[in-house]
């Protein structure tokens, strides 16, 4: 008992000043992503784009795309306010390139907001691409805790695993570079494959 | 093996405690204390739903003082009491009111954002937040006076995290001292909102 006492003590000094003292770590690069799943959205347009119709919840894995890069976002982030329109265009030009149209799909998770938080979000910036809500910040614990905006590229293996191809965290200078940066990561060239 | 029991049980509750969860804007990096867990309310409220809101005098971060009065009879009014600048969950609440100045106007209402913190303090903390579209007022002397006067002063000189929306007849509608370690859903204090259209 004694020694078990002891091993917590040390346990918790660990531990505890661990976290205090190191900063939120994202996603670790080559490794895959915790599990969590998402709710199927009810606009279908959104269902469609991911390629879960006739589900009720999905994971990562199930979206119909070789990559898919997620935006963890916040309702109250000035970063991600200020941003949401170059989200935007970034959406728009992967949708509009034909070589990557079906390669990338784009999703956004709300840390910490709820449904009508989320809600207020999309209609403010005219979102259009799929948000979700993590109101319990279950989602976001899983992955670390990461400050907003964060961005993880995610690429589906043939054996439906998936590694984490691209983890950063904050804004991009434009949505050119940050698709060209993406791009860099997941080692395609625009037009070509991997 | 007594003392080693105290000894190991206050840095595993401490280590269970630490578990407060916050998305930090990366607009904070490297600025915001870390207060810890703390306990989720220390104060007794002073008014009740139904009651008549008490007035008060605040200066802006402008140096223009604002009273509650002044709205009287044509706006309703949503008074947003945080803790204190510079601290996780406040840094990720008023910003996200910043948005949905529409909202708030589609409910004939204003926001009046109010902490203990001294007005310089106040005005660099908000500078971070972008130009925010309503009044953020300082109760800082007589020290925390307002929050005191609806009951949501701590006893560390703090404020609780704490919503009361007012009607246009000055009636206190709807009170949410929050848990101080957590941010209040938008979503609910819209609805309270929508229940005060004609």
């Amino acid at each position: 008992m004694k020694r078990f006492l002891a091993s917590l003590i040390a346990a918790c000094f660990l531990f505890g000043t661990g976290a205090a003292a190191t900063e939120p770590q994202g996603p670790t690069m080559g490794q895959a992503l915790p599990d969590f799943s998402l709710t199927v959205p009810d606009n279908s347009e959104f269902r469609i784009y991911l390629g879960v119709e006739g589900k009720t919840a999905f994971s990562i894995t199930d979206i119909q795309s070789e990559m898919v890069i997620i935006e963890i976002f916040s309702m109250y982030c000035p970063f991600c306010q200020r941003e949401a329109p170059s989200m935007n265009r970034f959406f728009e030009m992967v949708n509009a390139d034909p070589s990557l149209k079906n390669k990338i799909k784009l999703i956004g998770i709300g840390a910490g907001n709820s449904t009508a938080e989320v809600e207020v979000f999309r209609k403010k910036y005219q979102v259009p691409f799929p948000l979700f809500e993590d109101g319990d910040f279950s989602i976001h614990k899983k992955i670390g805790e990461v400050r907003t905006p964060y961005f993880i590229g995610v690429r589906k293996n043939t054996d439906r695993t998936h590694t984490v191809f691209f983890s950063k965290l904050g804004g991009f200078e434009s949505p050119e570079k940050f698709l060209n940066q993406l791009l860099q990561a997941a080692g395609i060239r625009k037009g070509g494959t991997p | 093996m007594k003392r080693l029991f105290t000894l190991a049980f206050f840095p595993f509750l401490l280590l269970l405690l630490s578990g407060v969860s916050f998305a930090t804007s990366e607009a904070f990096k490297d600025t915001i204390f870390n207060p810890g867990k703390l306990k989720p309310v220390d104060s007794v409220l002073k008014v009740r739903v139904g009651d008549t809101a008490p007035d008060f005098t605040l200066a802006n971060l402008h140096r223009k003082r604002i009273s509650l009065s002044s709205f009287k009879g044509f706006k309703n009014v949503v008074l947003s009491f945080v803790p204190a600048a510079w601290t996780p969950v406040c840094s990720d609440q008023w910003p996200g009111y910043n948005i949905v100045k529409d909202l708030f106007e589609m409910h004939n209402s204003i926001l009046l954002g109010i902490t203990v913190d001294n007005a310089p303090t106040l005005f660099a903390w908000t500078q971070q937040m972008g130009e925010l579209w309503f009044e953020v007022l300082s109760d800082f002397w007589p020290h925390g006076a307002t929050a005191d006067r609806y009951g949501v002063l701590r006893t560390d000189g703090t404020s609780e995290r704490a919503l009361f929306v007012i009607d246009k007849k000055g009636i206190i509608r709807y009170i949410d001292v929050h848990d101080i370690n957590q941010r209040p859903d938008f979503g609910v204090l819209m609805k309270e909102l929508e229940k005060l259209d004609p």
